[in-house]
């Protein structure tokens, strides 16, 4: 079977999910992002002043580094990182706050706003509102702003404002609510870079084709070391930019197994998980039908993970679309055996993960035993764990 | 088969027999607040003191069309239990004793949730008169508009002043009862009187130019007489939401709380010194 997967559609859908949930006051503003990402996309000198960026100040390419001890740990198929977590400011995050910052000034915005779970896209943001010389409101909830303080106390050294979120469970749900009322209130002067492949069309789109990088590096990376593609494809979920960035490059090499892995939190059998895919159902949530976790009322469910960045309720409508058409395995992962990876990659490789990427990370206890020596497993290292520190020090 | 509802729309019975002079006032409160045995009461109460439509608001636990008045209301109604069983149950207790115009208000995912059917067929079964959906703009409509007209459900879209002309005319098109004008881009109940007046001008031209099939009724911000006075002039209404729900969690829970509600809500319709 060969695919052909051209999506989203022209209402933003991809299968039954995405489109534009959101108030009247947003739809001008939206059809507005899409006409501009239309037209830079047919602008040789955006790509250009993009690419040079991501070249000169992202730090991009990133590397494909080949985990050899890992590899061993496992005793099967080769594993390699693709090690997002040395771009510049340390995520793979900046990849689109950088693409969405340089459309906004296309556009002719001067503020812009976002919002930020585990703060990696809240600093991404920050960072390239200081580049260019943007005003910069980041949205961030009391919990995730304890949590991740190394991550405030980085956006205000980089002179954006941090806004705490003190509604509901005071994440990155009660963040991403916050911004939109912002962007609703502000629409004429404001662009929010919204972080994940998450929120109303074209975001979703727009957030997977400035990521997609990812994967397209990755492609040619191992071409040159390993001659072929890969045979796995592994990468946390949240939102899901990160898995969406790597996977996406691959989506028709039907060969390529592609796997997501969620937050369990405290076990997909408890309350207390944020595994959106693995245990939720269709709903609408900040602008876009996807799989949620909500009650039988249709009331949005406090997630939790250990994981700022995983601590979200929806997923991207992609994600949901892409399990649906069963092109992408998606798994959870528990809070206990991501801390314990995070453990392994810094012993093993002298890398230590954030704590959204050792989800992916803890998967390869499941997946290795079934892969053949002379596979190889990609994993997107997709950030790095200095601001996981305070909680990773607590934990062990 | 659903039953059918013969009885033609109150909404847009209200609009056809008033006097274009008059200014509908339509109230909107949360359903399940303050507490869950208190709204059947309160919009009873709202029509002895001049109200003359009830937009009923279904909490959300992320309204994000909305200011923080209305989510505080919508979290305490949460937390009190509110279902959209109750709701119903609601609607039903205030049909035995009024026929006041009664349109639902509420985000798409509840909905959704309880199924977009059912849920018109159960609404319009209440008495409900019609839908407002302040996330399913006219883009998404199809997910429930055979439900609506099946149940003789008025549908009421909104406008904001960012809605270019064209689409004032199609959103005109589209809706029954009557459009919600939004009068200022922001969340519910977020900006003062005066920023609304200097604002709003301008797009109730617009409006009255482009939007002529429907009756207009304006809200997002209005908090007094006053304030209605100045922005209705070309719209046939006007509709008090975070202002109410202010009130009521300025008395409440004192001794006779609905009192004063109720004081706000005569002042509405005929100015504080009536």
């Amino acid at each position: 079977m060969t695919m052909n997967y051209t999506l989203p559609d022209e209402k933003g859908y991809f299968g039954k999910f995405g489109g534009k949930f959101v108030p009247e006051i947003l739809i001008p503003a939206l059809e507005e992002l899409e006409n501009a990402y239309r037209e830079i996309t047919r602008d040789p000198g955006f790509e250009e002043e993009y690419r040079k960026l991501l070249e000169e100040y992202v730090g991009r390419p990133t590397k494909l580094t080949f985990a050899n001890r890992l590899t061993e740990h496992f005793g099967r198929a080769r594993i390699y990182l693709k090690r997002e977590d040395l771009c510049h400011t340390g995520a793979h995050k900046i990849n689109n706050a950088t693409g969405q910052l340089l459309l906004a000034k296309k556009m002719g915005k001067s503020r812009i706003i976002a919002e930020t779970g585990a703060g990696q896209h809240g600093v991404a943001t920050a960072t390239a509102c200081a580049k260019f010389g943007f005003e910069c409101v980041i949205y961030m909830g009391e919990e995730d702003i304890r949590r991740q303080k190394l991550n405030v106390d980085r956006m205000r050294l980089l002179g954006a404002e941090v806004r705490p979120v003190s509604s509901g469970s005071r994440t990155l749900k009660d963040a991403t609510n916050e911004a939109i009322r912002d962007w609703v209130t502000n629409v004429e002067d404001t662009f929010y870079i919204i972080g994940s492949v998450v929120g109303p069309h074209p975001y979703p789109m727009i957030t997977r084709n400035f990521q997609r990088v990812i994967g397209d590096e990755t492609r040619s990376q191992l071409m040159k070391v390993e001659g072929k593609l890969p045979d796995y494809l592994v990468a946390c979920i949240g939102g899901g930019s990160n898995a969406i960035g790597l996977f996406y490059p691959f989506i028709h090499d039907e060969e390529v197994t592609l796997i997501g892995i969620e937050a369990a939190g405290e076990g997909v059998e408890t309350e207390k998980h944020a595994a959106t895919i693995t245990k939720g159902t269709r709903g609408v949530l900040h602008g876009s039908m996807s799989y949620l976790l909500h009650t039988e009322e249709g009331q949005i469910q406090l997630p939790h993970s250990v994981s700022a960045g995983l601590d979200y309720p929806g997923v991207g409508p992609e994600h949901a679309h892409l399990h649906d058409i069963k092109r992408v395995e998606y798994y959870a992962v528990t809070d206990s055996d991501a801390m314990r990876s995070v453990k392994l990659l810094s012993e093993t490789e002298g890398i230590i993960p954030a704590i959204e990427t050792a989800h992916a990370v803890a998967y390869l206890e499941t997946l290795m035993p079934r892969t053949e020596e002379d596979e190889v497993v990609v994993l997107n290292c997709s950030g790095r764990g200095d601001k996981d520190m305070k909680t990773i020090s607590e934990w062990f | 088969m659903p039953e059918e509802i013969v009885q033609p729309s109150r909404v847009r019975e209200l609009f056809r027999n008033k006097k274009d002079s008059d200014k509908v006032v339509s109230l909107f409160i949360t359903a399940g607040y303050p507490e869950l045995d208190a709204t059947v009461d309160l919009i009873l109460g709202f029509e002895k003191n001049g109200a003359e439509m009830i937009e009923l608001g279904i909490p959300f636990s992320d309204p994000l069309a909305d200011g923080p008045t209305v989510q505080y209301a919508s979290n305490i109604a949460i937390e009190n239990g509110i279902t959209l069983e109750k709701i119903f149950h609601m609607i039903r207790e205030i049909r035995k004793k009024s026929q006041i115009p009664l349109v639902l208000m509420g985000y798409i995912n509840p909905i959704l949730r309880y199924g977009v059917e059912k849920f018109c067929r159960d609404a319009a079964g209440a008495g409900a008169d019609g839908l407002i959906i302040p996330d399913l703009p006219p883009e998404e409509s199809a997910l429930i508009t055979d439900s609506v007209h099946k149940n003789h459900l008025d549908m009421v879209y909104l406008v904001a002043p960012n809605t270019t002309d064209e689409r004032m005319q199609q959103i005109d098109q589209l809706s029954s009862g009557f459009v919600y004008c939004v009068s200022v881009t922001g969340v519910t109940g977020a900006r003062s009187g005066d920023e609304i007046e200097a604002s709003v001008n301008r797009f109730i031209h617009r409006v009255h130019k482009n939007i002529t099939r429907n009756p207009k009724m304006i809200g997002f911000g209005i908090r007094s007489f006053e304030d209605a006075q100045k922005i209705s002039e070309y719209t046939d209404g006007f509709i008090v939401g975070s202002a109410l729900i202010g009130t009521i969690r300025k008395s409440y829970p004192e001794e006779n709380w609905q009192d004063s509600v109720f004081d706000f809500v005569r002042s509405l319709s005929s100015g504080p010194s009536n």
